[in-house]
């Protein structure tokens, strides 16, 4: 009743956004035209802007979190849960994406001249198989959420094509956890919402011990 | 669970467009913009770039792996010149989502798929329509829109056409991947990314289908250049 029911309804606000009626309006919108499908788009596209003066750096930092959220979940939250199946199947091979993922960020930033973030504590409200894909599909759309909306903030190319590389990945863990739990392979339609750096922390943040 | 590498699908790239149309302000300005500095000369060169590289071939479409392969030493795709290269990436994502779009009208047509199947790809069809939409506003906003290629794509049993599938959307995200860093308007790039996870998405729910891995290229997703995305294209533009 602490942390896991604060963390849940957080998660779940994010994926309901993308989910409900923002996709259908947007839908909605593109089907009526072009213009006026381009013009609904729009805020999705200023979202994305909307989180960031960050420097590469702290952009870098930022994601190298959620991907040691993501690593810590699939690797020691999916032993102490005790997946079978499919699922285990599923989150080992995630889990070692996802660790390659810490890897290749904290040698970016090393490069650049920074200091990687350390590795935080995280408490996951998880109990059994079904609550961990549920969290473990919002963890991915929220991951899609947060590359994109950085993105266009990256000043570096060269850093652009390396999120670009691993967000192409966390669309595909996610759409991989859709159909083995019979979610949404897209769940905002035709165009994944960006999300801000705001959005991405209300999201994490309650999972994010110390 | 190993990531295999035997399978196919080239990587796709995303598709770069729609937002520059989204709000007035910036459509304004950037008709404004951009609208006299390149217009239809710009286009033409764009939909010339595209023919050009749709005859400069080196990989085959029915087998994605020696391109995929090679997509790693391609991240930089095709060099993009100030606004004039958003205009032509655009126009090649219009056209790839284009031929996706048409695809999937035949696929759903052809009577092959039935009950949850058959949803599926409608829905993934929808979703190609209204990056069709998007991409065509923002190339129109630039310039001149890609013309509508006609598609071939060879629809002869349930099996083939969820490889073909699997190997059209790996391609589109592979595509995207690939523009990504060229593309100069922060505006077209969050687009892009934005549709960019999509065909993501449904690339992963084909390699599923196919008892392929959903990560073909492991942990890091692997671009492909203009050229090499052309390459495997042209066999399916009549």
């Amino acid at each position: 009743m602490r942390h896991s029911d604060q963390a849940s309804p957080e998660l779940a606000a994010v994926e309901v956004h993308g989910h409900t009626r923002a996709s259908f309006m947007v839908r909605g919108a593109l089907a009526a035209g072009a213009v006026m499908g381009a013009s609904a788009v729009g805020p999705l596209v200023t979202r994305a802007f909307a989180a960031s003066a960050s420097s590469d750096i702290d952009i870098l930092n930022f994601a190298l979190t959620l991907e040691y959220l993501e690593t810590d979940f699939y690797t020691n939250k999916a032993k102490t849960v005790g997946l079978t199946g499919e699922a285990k199947k599923l989150a080992a091979m995630i889990a070692g994406q996802e660790a390659q993922h810490v890897a290749a960020l904290t040698s970016a930033i090393k490069a650049a001249g920074g200091t990687p973030v350390k590795l935080p504590t995280f408490v996951f409200p998880v109990t059994n198989q079904k609550s961990f894909l549920k969290l473990a599909y919002v963890l991915e759309n929220t991951g899609v959420g947060a590359y994109n909306g950085a993105g266009p903030s990256l000043s570096n190319p060269a850093y652009l094509a390396a999120a670009g590389s691993i967000v192409q990945i966390e669309a595909r863990h996610a759409a991989s956890i859709a159909l083995l739990t019979g979610q949404k392979i897209t769940p905002s339609g035709g165009f994944d919402i960006p999300l801000t750096k705001a959005k991405v922390l209300a999201a994490a943040g309650p999972l994010i011990k110390s | 669970m190993t990531e295999s590498t035997t399978t196919t699908d080239g990587r796709p790239v995303e598709g770069v467009v729609q937002e520059l149309a989204r709000d007035d302000v910036g459509r304004k300005k950037f008709l404004k913009m951009a609208g006299k500095t390149m217009g239809a000369g710009a286009a033409a060169t764009s939909l010339a770039a595209f023919i050009a590289a749709c005859g400069g071939s080196s990989s085959s479409s029915s087998s994605a792996a020696a391109s995929s392969t090679a997509a790693s030493s391609a991240v930089t795709g095709t060099p993009a010149s100030s606004s004039s290269g958003d205009l032509a990436i655009v126009n090649y994502a219009l056209t790839l989502e284009y031929l996706e779009s048409q695809f999937y009208a035949k696929v759903v047509r052809s009577g092959l798929f039935h009950g949850a199947t058959l949803s599926l790809l409608k829905s993934f069809g929808e979703e190609e329509n209204e990056h069709v939409m998007a991409l065509k506003g923002v190339a129109k906003s630039l310039g001149t829109p890609a013309a509508v290629p006609v598609g071939k794509f060879p629809l002869t049993s349930a099996a083939a056409v969820t490889k073909l599938a699997g190997a059209v959307e790996n391609l589109g995200a592979s595509a995207y991947l690939g523009q990504a860093p060229n593309i100069k308007s922060k505006e077209i790039l969050a687009a892009a990314l934005s549709i960019h996870t999509i065909e993501a998405r449904h690339a992963a729910t084909f390699n599923t289908l196919l008892k392929l891995s959903p990560t073909p290229d492991g942990a890091f997703a692997k671009p492909m250049s203009m050229a090499q995305v052309l390459a495997v294209v042209k066999p399916f533009i009549a």
